[in-house]
C-alpha cells in the first residue's frame, strides 16, 4: 500500500506520464499491441461474425503489431468513441489511435498529441434527400442538420453557416448509425460528415438513388495515427509503418509477392532497404530487421487496404480519390526509404 | 294454483346456488365492466383499440410475417423481403452472447451458467432439496466461477478483455448485485450507528457515490487510475470495473435498506434490547429480517437499475451485447440493420429484468405475514 502510494505521488511529481519506459519497450513486454479503434464505423472498424475486428483502421492497427511483434495477431482492440479517445490515449491505456482522426493544430498542439501523417485524406460534405430539391449547401438555410459531437465535423458546421450568413438547427448525436435513423425517420433534413461516411452510409440506404452527397466540400479532413506526445521512437515506428505500406504500393510490392521480393535483394535498392535485404532500417527503429516484411504480409500494401475494405468492389464504394498515390494525381506521398 | 313439475320446494337453505345472470356474468360482464362502464371509458376503448390496430398489424408483417431468415448479407435480405433481416442477428448470436471468448473454450462459459442456477437456487428458495449442502456450494461458486472462466490450473487461461456479450453483461451484473448487497447493508447499519467516526465514514461514502453518475466512476477507474498507479503497475480493466460497479450498487442499496430501518417501529429495538440481545443479534434477529422483508421492492429496483447500467462499460471499451450489437452493425456487409440488434438486446434484457421482478413479488408474497408495521 505504502509503495502503491509513493508511487502515486512520484508518479504525480513527474508530470503524470503513465508510460515512462517507452512505449515500444512496454509493448514488447506486454507482447501485444493496444490499438485504439472506432467502436463501429462502416468500412474502418468493426467486428465479423467470429467476433475478429476488421476494416480499413483495424489493417493498420495489425501491419503495427506485425512490424513490432512480428505477429499481426498480437492486437487488443480498446474501441472508443469520439469523446473518449484522447484520454484513452494519453492515459496510457493504449499504445496507438488509428481511429479516423483529423489532424488538426489544436489537437496536435494543445492536447498534446503526436500525429503521425495521414492514411485517408477525407473532407467533410452534406447528404439530403433528393425529394427537397436542394442543390448547393447554400440553400440549406434553416434546415436541421444532423451531426455527431465531440468531432471536427461540428466546429466545420458552425465555421461554414457562419461565413456563409446561414441559419441550421443541430440535430446531435452520438454514432454513425445515430444520424443515419434520424436522417431515415426524418428528424433531420440533413447529415453532414466525412465524405467517406457519407457515402458509406447512403450505401446501407434502401433507395440511396434518392439520397444526393451535395458538391461542396466544406473541410479538409486528414486523418492519421495518433500517438502520445513525448515518445518520439514509437512516433516514429508509426510514422514509418504508416510509409512502408504506403511505400509498397509505389514500388509494386503486394501481400502475395512480398516473400519472394524479399528473399534476397533485387536491382531496386529502394526496395532492397525497405525489405531489409540492404541496410538495417529496422535496426535504427529498434524492430527487427523484417519489421516492413511483417507488415505488408500481413496485410498488404496501401491500395491492397483501400480496395479490400472500402474500395469500389465492396458495399461501402469509396473512389481512391485524393488518396490515389501522387503518381496517379492524388495526394499519397511518403518520404524516401534512406 | 301452483305447478309441481317446474317449482320445486326446498327446505330453507339448501336451493342450489344458480348460475349468474347471462349479462352479469362472463366475458360479456368483463367487457361491460371493464371496456364499456362509461360513456369515456368507451372512447377509450375505441382510441386504445385503433392504436392496437395502428402498431400491431404492421410489427407483425415487420418481425415475422414478411421477415428474412436466411441470407448472406443485408442486400440478399432485402431483396428477399421488406421486413426484419433476423439473418443478420442468427449469425451475430453467437458473439451477442458470447463475445471474443475463445469458440474452443466456450464450453466453459456454459457450465458457469448452468452451474450458477445450481448456486442460487438454495439461496432463492427455502425449499430447495439439500438446502444446507447445497448453501457450501453456493458460497464456493464465485470462485469455482472465476477458475472456470479465467482459466489456470489445468484450463487454458483466457483474458479479460476476451470477454464480451451477453457473458460479459452477466458477470457485472451478477457480480454486483452479490457484493453489494451484503456491503449495502453494512454501510445502511453504519449510518444509523451510535459511533461518529463510523456514522461519518459511511455518510461521506453513500453520499460520494449518490452524488457522481456511474459513468464518471467508470470512466475514472478506466482511464485516471493510471495517472495514480505506479509506472507499469497494471490492473486488470474488468475488475477495475467490477469493483466500481459494487460499491455504486452498494450505495444505492445502503439507502433503500436505511428506508426499510426506519419503518421498523423503535420498540421493536427495545423489545431486542430488553431481551438482553448484543447489537448483531438483535439486528440479526429482530430488526433486519423484518427491514429487508419491506425494502424487498427497492432493492430489487437497485438491481434492476444496476444490471441495465451494465451496458455502460461501452464508455471504457468494454464490449458488451450493446457493444457487440453497435460494432457488428458497421460490418459494411450489414449495416444499416440497427432495429434488428436493438430490439434483440430489449428482448434479452427485458427477459432478465422480469424475471427478477417476479421473483421479488414471489419473494414478498412468501414472507407476507399478515400484520403491516
Amino acid at each position: 500500500m505504502k509503495r502503491i502510494l509513493l508511487g502515486a505521488i512520484g508518479a504525480l511529481a513527474m508530470g503524470a506520464t503513465a508510460a515512462s519506459a517507452g512505449t515500444l519497450a512496454d509493448v514488447k513486454a506486454r507482447g501485444s499491441l493496444v490499438c485504439i479503434v472506432n467502436s463501429g464505423f462502416v468500412g474502418f472498424a468493426s467486428t465479423d461474425k467470429d467476433g475478429k475486428w476488421q476494416g480499413y483502421d483495424v489493417d493498420y492497427c495489425k501491419a503495427t503489431a506485425a512490424a513490432v511483434l512480428g505477429d499481426p495477431s498480437k492486437v487488443k482492440y480498446k474501441p472508443a468513441t469520439g469523446k473518449t479517445r484522447f484520454t484513452i490515449l494519453n492515459s496510457g491505456e493504449g499504445d496507438v489511435l488509428w481511429r479516423n482522426t483529423t489532424w488538426t493544430f489544436v489537437r496536435d498542439v494543445d492536447v498534446k498529441l503526436a500525429f503521425q501523417g495521414v492514411n485517408y485524406y477525407d473532407g467533410q460534405g452534406f447528404m439530403v434527400n433528393k425529394k427537397l430539391g436542394v442543390k448547393s449547401a447554400k440553400d440549406l438555410d434553416g434546415a436541421s442538420v444532423c451531426i455527431q459531437t465531440g468531432t471536427t465535423t461540428e466546429l466545420n458546421l458552425a465555421d461554414y453557416f457562419r461565413v456563409n450568413k446561414i441559419k441550421y438547427e443541430p440535430v446531435p448525436t452520438e454514432n454513425n448509425e445515430e444520424s443515419r435513423r434520424n436522417i431515415l425517420a426524418g428528424r433531420c433534413d440533413v447529415y453532414t460528415t466525412d465524405a467517406s461516411g457519407l457515402a458509406a452510409t447512403r450505401a446501407t440506404f434502401k433507395d440511396p438513388e434518392n439520397w444526393v452527397i451535395l458538391p461542396e466540400i466544406i473541410s479538409k479532413e486528414p486523418l492519421g495515427p495518433v500517438t502520445r506526445h513525448g515518445d518520439d521512437n514509437w512516433s516514429d515506428i508509426i510514422r514509418w509503418v504508416k510509409n512502408a505500406i504506403l511505400a509498397a504500393e509505389e514500388l509494386g510490392i503486394t501481400q502475395a509477392n512480398v516473400e519472394a521480393m524479399a528473399a534476397k535483394a533485387g536491382n531496386n535498392p529502394e526496395i532492397n532497404r525497405l525489405l531489409g535485404t540492404e541496410g538495417d532500417l529496422g535496426g535504427m527503429l529498434g524492430l527487427d530487421k523484417r519489421w516492413a516484411v511483417n507488415a505488408i504480409k500481413a496485410v498488404g500494401n496501401f491500395g491492397e487496404i483501400f480496395e479490400r475494405n472500402i474500395g469500389t468492389k465492396t458495399p461501402v464504394g469509396l473512389e481512391r480519390g485524393l488518396n490515389a498515390l501522387w503518381t496517379d494525381g492524388g495526394l499519397q506521398y511518403t518520404p524516401p526509404f534512406r | 294454483m301452483s305447478d309441481a313439475s317446474t317449482t320445486e320446494s326446498y327446505a330453507p337453505g339448501t336451493h342450489p346456488d344458480l348460475p349468474p345472470p347471462l349479462l352479469e356474468s362472463g366475458a360479456i360482464y368483463w367487457v361491460r365492466k371493464n371496456l364499456l362502464s362509461s360513456w369515456t371509458n368507451i372512447g377509450l376503448t375505441i382510441a386504445g383499440v385503433y392504436a392496437l390496430w395502428l402498431i400491431v398489424p404492421p410489427f407483425y408483417d415487420w418481425a415475422f410475417a414478411d421477415a428474412v431468415f436466411t441470407a448472406a448479407d443485408r442486400s440478399e435480405c432485402q431483396s428477399l423481403g421488406d421486413g426484419a433481416c433476423w439473418a443478420f442477428i442468427q449469425e451475430r448470436f453467437t458473439i451477442f452472447i458470447y463475445g471474443f471468448y475463445p469458440e474452443a473454450e466456450r464450453w466453459r462459459t456454459i457450465v458457469t451458467f448452468a452451474l450458477l442456477f445450481v448456486a442460487i437456487g438454495p439461496l432463492l428458495f427455502d425449499n430447495f432439496p439439500h438446502r444446507g449442502k447445497a448453501m457450501l456450494f453456493s458460497l464456493s461458486y464465485p470462485f469455482i466461477a472465476a477458475w472456470l472462466l479465467l482459466g489456470g490450473f489445468g484450463l487454458t487461461p483466457v483474458g479479460t478483455d476476451e470477454f464480451g456479450g451477453m457473458l460479459l453483461n452477466l458477470i457485472v451484473g451478477i457480480t454486483g448485485i452479490t457484493f453489494s448487497l451484503p456491503i449495502g447493508i453494512v454501510l445502511a447499519l453504519g449510518r444509523a450507528s451510535q459511533l461518529p467516526a463510523v456514522r461519518i465514514i459511511c455518510i461521506s461514502f453513500i453520499e460520494f457515490i449518490r452524488g457522481v453518475p456511474l459513468i464518471t466512476l467508470l470512466f475514472l477507474a478506466s482511464t485516471m487510475l493510471s495517472y495514480f498507479l505506479p509506472p507499469g503497475t497494471s490492473f486488470d480493466l474488468l475488475m477495475r470495473v467490477l469493483i466500481m460497479v459494487t460499491l455504486f450498487a452498494s450505495g444505492y442499496l445502503a439507502e433503500v435498506v436505511r428506508g426499510g430501518l426506519q419503518a421498523i417501529p423503535r420498540g421493536q429495538y427495545e423489545a431486542a434490547d430488553s431481551m438482553g440481545l448484543k447489537y448483531w443479534q438483535s439486528m440479526r434477529l429482530i430488526v433486519l429480517p423484518q427491514a429487508l422483508k419491506i425494502s424487498i421492492p427497492g432493492i430489487v429496483n437497485t438491481f434492476i437499475g444496476l444490471f441495465k447500467d451494465t451496458t455502460l462499460v461501452i464508455i471504457i471499451g468494454l464490449f458488451d451485447m450493446l457493444g457487440m450489437g453497435r460494432s457488428s452493425l458497421a460490418d459494411a456487409k450489414w449495416a444499416g440493420l440497427s432495429s434488428e440488434v436493438y430490439i434483440s438486446i430489449a428482448v434479452f434484457f427485458f427477459l432478465f429484468c422480469f424475471a427478477m421482478s417476479r421473483y421479488s413479488l414471489y419473494l414478498e408474497r412468501k414472507l407476507e405475514t399478515g400484520h403491516r408495521i
